[in-house]
């Protein structure tokens, strides 16, 4: 048995492996297939200052190797997070990271500010939903705004800060800089890549949203590449999505520079996913005389 | 409990052209599933499940019942799947249907492939249960001699006139409710239809159950994907196909959203 004990910004997580925000609510459903402390930890879904509803169906199409959404970030609100998911996910034994999002800089300063004194574990400060009008991508996509709400968030936490960038910009190494620049002790990437999908008989997009984010396997290569160039590019953890679906996937993603990884849409195809890759990891370790997963984490040789 | 596993197929046929019917040996499946319920089941080669609803459940042979209509390539891949070929299905998924009393009476309704999820409930009824079922065409009419044999009424109807009554199933609804007062009304079918048969229902005073369908990804209820328009406590709200349905009382529903 490999250490597969990970620690980001000074966050210790039992294993590398945490379901992403939006691919997993809050675990109660999965809770019915396995125990959440076998997971690492858990990015719940998307937290905003007031209940949302999301956008209109259909929300779901499916491309090749992926899929598109367009859920648009409904969810319950931050009073009910704190007050009825929170109190019953911090007993599951897994690290509870806080995803959160806000339509301006002082809705996701104040968002984070109400997380303090709470029983997250790590804040995930979403930059990148490609899916709603206000905030979200409109803050990932600019150096200069996505600096100013990590400044804002950073100074109104007392949880270490992630930051989850978009890759739909020309160069994200620039905007992880800025974060970085900001007080963010952590990036992560990928969000989803927008896109398009159209039904050829109504010639209408299957989205009700007529656009919304890629993911599943066919993102990964993209987000192994920006993972790469980020882990190149700041000296804060990265942690990796973005398409990872096989426990060689997360050893890929992790030597490109990931100090942890999280599974989004391949739970959806398979409940299992999570586990299966904690256990592969496992076995690749002993496999091949590694002690503790952390020693792959950047270890690619590039050309 | 929610079960996912890859399980043997015991019996295939084509029910019609391009509608495949499939029983599968799932014991631990059958023993907690419920009329009304869907299962997540993998299509090789695609990403996203399709679900499927149960046709019928027979917990004394562990076994579950699917009829489905080829719809795409994904549903195409499921049915070159034959017997002793293993199924990967993710089930029992969902709310089904409610059931009254031993003495209360049932209508079901099913429009085209909304059919087969009308089997289970209306065996629950047998003889109490009547079933109004809609094709477009006598050649894709399926599933009468299941009804007939649990004990139900059955009337027919078609599109074109090839059998039973000439016309959709609001045509058999009011002329039914003419004469008798079923308690409950389950219904299941494209939209307009569903449409249709709530009004009535709502001039008639009968507690009505829609089944629903919608584009889905993860079928459990952690994605959030398959939307569809609702009214909770005078408060309009997204719910979700998955989890929240796919039954729901039509008065929850906004059939125009």
């Amino acid at each position: 048995m490999a250490d597969l004990r990970v620690n980001v910004a000074g966050v210790e997580f039992k294993n590398p492996v945490i379901p992403a925000s939006g691919a997993f609510g809050y675990g109660r459903e999965y809770e019915q297939f396995y125990p959440l402390s076998k997971l690492g930890g858990i990015s719940v879904k998307g937290t905003t200052l007031h209940e949302r509803q999301g956008n209109p169906g259909p929300r779901i199409a499916e491309t090749p190797a992926g899929m598109l959404n367009s859920v648009g970030l409904q969810n319950g609100g931050v009073d009910k997070f704190l007050n009825y998911e929170l109190p019953s996910l911090m007993t599951k034994g897994t690290r509870i990271i806080a995803n959160i999002a806000g339509s301006t800089v002082e809705e996701c300063a104040e968002l984070a500010g109400r997380l303090n004194g709470s029983a997250v574990d790590m804040i995930e400060l979403n930059i990148s939903c490609p899916n709603v009008k206000q905030g979200g991508a409109a803050f990932g996509t600019d150096c200069t705004i996505a600096g100013q709400v990590t400044r804002a968030v950073k100074d109104a936490t007392d949880k270490p800060l992630m930051v989850k960038l978009s890759p739909n910009v020309t160069s994200i190494t620039d905007i992880a800089k800025s974060v970085e620049a900001n007080g963010a002790d952590a990036v992560s990437l990928i969000n989803t890549i927008l896109a398009m999908r159209i039904d050829i008989k109504t010639r209408r997009p299957i989205l009700k949203n007529n656009v919304g984010g890629l993911s599943g396997p066919a993102v990964f290569p993209i987000a192994v590449r920006m993972v790469w160039q980020v882990a190149n590019a700041v000296n804060i953890p990265v942690v990796g999505m973005g398409g990872i679906s096989t426990f060689e996937d997360a050893i890929e993603m992790m030597m490109a520079g990931a100090s942890a990884i999280q599974i989004g849409a391949a739970i959806f195809s398979n409940p299992y996913a999570p586990i299966e890759i904690i256990d592969g990891m496992n076995k690749w370790c002993d496999q091949n005389g590694v002690k503790s997963i952390s020693e792959i984490v950047g270890t690619v040789n590039p050309f | 409990m929610y079960k996912q596993g890859k399980y043997p197929i015991t019996e295939k046929c084509a029910a019609a052209k391009g509608i495949f019917d499939i029983t599968v040996k799932c014991p631990e499946i059958a023993a907690e599933a419920q009329a009304g319920q869907f299962a997540q089941i993998a299509a090789e080669g695609f990403f996203l499940r399709r679900p499927i609803s149960i046709c019928d459940i027979d917990k004394e042979a562990g076994t579950i019942r699917f009829v489905f209509e080829v719809r795409g390539k994904g549903t195409e891949k499921i049915a070159e799947l034959n017997k002793g070929n293993m199924i990967d299905i993710i089930a029992p998924l969902g709310k089904g249907f409610k059931v009254l009393d031993a003495d209360k009476k049932a209508l079901c309704i099913g429009g085209g492939i909304g059919v087969p999820p009308m089997v289970g409930i209306a065996k629950e009824y047998g003889e109490r249960a009547a079933v109004i079922s809609g094709f477009r065409t006598s050649a894709v009419a399926i599933l009468q001699e299941d009804f007939k044999t649990a004990g139900c009424e059955t009337i027919l109807c078609t599109d074109d006139g090839t059998a039973g009554i000439h016309g959709f199933v609001t045509v058999a609804l009011e002329e039914y409710l003419q004469s008798k007062k079923p308690d409950i009304i389950y219904a299941c079918g494209p939209m307009p239809m569903l449409k249709g048969i709530v009004d009535i229902a709502e001039k008639y005073r009968i507690e009505t159950q829609v089944s629903l369908e919608q584009r889905m990804a993860c079928g459990v209820g952690a994605c959030l994907g398959c939307v569809c328009r609702t009214v909770k406590d005078g408060r309009e709200i997204y719910s979700h196909v998955c989890k929240d349905g796919p039954v729901f009382d039509s008065k929850e529903v906004d059939f125009n959203g």
